[in-house]
């Protein structure tokens, strides 16, 4: 098989994963306690006024309509209005969402920016004292909770000391990197632990191969050899850890931005569901799984670029 | 003989582990010529392979080496990495045993050629380029070019094995270490790559150091033999007078227990046991134990080697029993 084919097929993958997406979306919207009329019109609506709403939301079709209304609608990218803001939901998500991929984006580059050198270092000093510091540093990285996290670099680096802001998003984009810089760590403390340890151990792994041997046999200097023969390949399994982790980062994205108050879609989702914002909830849970879905095709790509096999 | 090109002296290599310190290699010394080819046979574990790797200086942290290995008068277990940087791949090659693994399955095959070229020569980018597919074709890959942005994992056996050697042939070494170059292949193609392998080394006058356990091999493409048993130098010595005359028991065992000697039909006379660890040195001579013609003293005290012929040494105390394989005069 091709390498364009492969990647055809892999596009392809993704159209019945969204469709499952959509299906699952549509499923616990339904399972929720209450339905939609009743988080519109709370207690008090009329009779009358319940049934109207209920035809206007096509909530008297059959679960099959239903279905395809919802997945047409998604389509058109079209998610109703949210009922605590009253503005359309896409509105909402596009004002917030580009908070939470910076954040997150910031993190994963806080977090590859520390690890790499460092399980490098480690590696290469293994089970002497830099390896030690680092694997201990890193394991208190890896069992602290993120809110906590959190709470102790805000009180440190902000009330204490005043170098970052305590919270908010500022209005240019070096003000939005500013805000969001202790974020983004707190973010990337639990992804730099994990990296780290993964990649120092795919480094030793690596370090004894034959290919490295045969790459010091021909005379290359050492940063040759480490970089281009043993990172490189040391990397392909590090990148679908990172990949695999997107999600989880989501996921602490919602923490991270309830503790530092940034305006992202993880703070939105945290209160629209203390609202039962459902249209909200309902697209926001849709788009979170397609932003983790694209994260796995983008490690699927740079899978791709860094070893050829991938695909052929 | 003018002055050797390499001359390996008390090589000693041992390793750390564990169980206590592994004696691999213990005080082997052997010379080897401009231009000669030099088989380096033992069975599995008699430190064959490791004495080729720590001559480069490839062994890793946890091997102790000590002796001299002198290149041009330098010895290269103490010159500085800078220099032995430029000796690595430059004059001093190497061809490793199994392909598939020695390639690195990420690069292209022309990068991994051409590495070795940025390393060791001047030429610019267009330059490399010729030179690589030159190598290529000089190993017998056909349609160079094209083979040159493909991957280890889209040429067969034989051809990886190819182009490790193009990859080693690069800088135009002046000896190539071949580390069983061709055990890892198809005996089909083991041949092919033997064939090879001496072709281009009369051709472009380089120096071979052969290591292999197959004393067919040797037979067909060495000038001069080193057996090794458990670390240590047994005999040494041109091909044609060790095969014939052999001067230690253990050379002896080894050719008896080889096929295709003798008359056809013949029994093969296997050696009887094991080789020793090597963690737990022994006093006398290391095959004694298994040796057909071992004395009281074999046991006890250690054979140095001795010379029997000029160029042919052995450390055997039998040395002067062992049968001749072949009439005198008649060889």
């Amino acid at each position: 098989m091709s390498r364009g084919a492969w990647l055809v097929s892999r596009l392809l993958q993704m159209v019945p994963t969204f469709l499952l997406i959509g299906l699952a979306v549509f499923v616990l919207a339904r399972l929720l306690p209450g339905n939609a009329v009743m988080a519109l019109l709370g207690d008090r609506g009329s009779d009358e006024a319940v049934a109207r709403l209920t035809r206007q939301l096509g909530l008297d079709q059959s679960i099959g309509m239903q279905l395809l209304a919802f997945l047409e609608s998604v389509l058109r990218g079209q998610f109703g209005t949210s009922l605590a803001f009253r503005i359309p939901v896409t509105r909402l998500i596009a004002e917030r969402l580009p908070v939470t991929l910076m954040l997150t984006g910031m993190a994963i580059v806080i977090a590859l920016a520390l690890a790499l050198p460092l399980a490098f270092v480690a590696a290469l000093k293994v089970n002497r004292w830099p390896d030690l510091l680092i694997r201990g540093v890193f394991q208190v990285g890896l069992s602290s909770p993120i809110f906590y996290v959190g709470l102790v670099l805000l009180t440190v680096f902000a009330a204490w000391l005043r170098i970052f802001p305590v919270g908010g998003y500022g209005d240019t984009f070096a003000e939005h990197i500013y805000h969001l810089f202790l974020p983004a760590v707190t973010l990337a403390f639990s992804l730099s632990a994990i990296v780290m340890r993964n990649l120092r151990a795919s480094i030793l792994s690596v370090i004894r191969a034959e290919y490295v041997d045969f790459a010091r046999a021909k005379g290359l200097r050492s940063r040759v050899v480490l970089l281009r023969h043993v990172l490189r390949n040391a990397l392909i399994a590090t990148v679908t850890l990172v990949g695999l982790h997107i999600g989880s980062l989501l996921g602490g994205a919602v923490i991270t931005e309830t503790v530092f108050a940034v305006p992202g879609v993880g703070r939105l989702m945290v209160d629209s569901i203390f609202a039962r914002d459902y249209p909200v909830i309902q697209a926001l849970t849709l788009v979170l799984a397609v932003l983790v879905s694209l994260a796995f095709l983008v490690t699927d790509l740079v899978q791709m670029w860094l070893d050829p096999r991938v695909g052929r | 003989m003018n002055t050797p090109l390499l001359q390996v002296q008390d090589l000693r290599v041992t390793f750390t582990t564990g169980r206590g310190a592994v004696h691999a290699v213990d005080g082997v010394t052997f010379d080897v010529g401009a231009g000669e080819v030099l088989g380096l046979v033992g069975e599995s574990g008699s430190g064959k392979s490791v004495t080729l790797r720590a001559i480069p200086r490839l062994l890793h942290d946890n091997a102790a080496v000590s002796g001299r290995v002198l290149w041009h008068g330098q010895d290269l277990l103490t010159i500085p990495d800078e220099r032995l940087r430029a000796i690595r791949g430059g004059q001093v090659a190497m061809v490793f045993q199994e392909p598939m693994s020695a390639l690195n399955p990420v690069l292209p095959i022309g990068m991994q050629i051409d590495e070795v070229l940025v390393a060791h020569t001047d030429m610019d980018r267009a330059a490399r380029r010729r030179r690589a597919i030159e190598l290529l074709g000089l190993v017998g890959i056909a349609s160079a070019a094209t083979r040159l942005d493909q991957y280890p994992h889209e040429f067969s056996g034989g051809m990886r094995q190819r182009a490790m050697i193009a990859i080693s042939l690069a800088a135009q070494p002046a000896l190539l270490l071949a580390d069983e170059p061709t055990t890892a292949l198809d005996v089909t193609i083991q041949d092919q790559i033997l064939t090879l392998l001496l072709q281009l080394v009369s051709e472009l006058g380089m120096a071979m150091v052969l290591v292999t356990h197959d004393l067919g091999v040797v037979a067909e493409t060495c000038d001069r033999v080193a057996v090794m048993y458990a670390g240590r130098l047994c005999e040494t010595g041109p091909v044609e007078l060790v095969f014939n005359r052999p001067r230690h028991a253990y050379t002896d065992a080894l050719l008896r227990s080889m096929p295709g000697d003798g008359a056809a039909g013949a029994m093969l006379t296997p050696i009887p046991g094991q080789p020793p660890r090597i963690d737990s040195p022994v006093p006398g001579c290391a095959f004694a134990p298994r040796c057909s013609y071992a004395e009281p003293r074999c046991t006890t005290e250690r054979p140095v080697l001795t010379a029997y012929a000029p160029g042919h040494d052995s450390a055997c105390y039998a040395a002067t029993r062992l049968p001749a394989r072949v009439e005198e005069g008649a060889a």
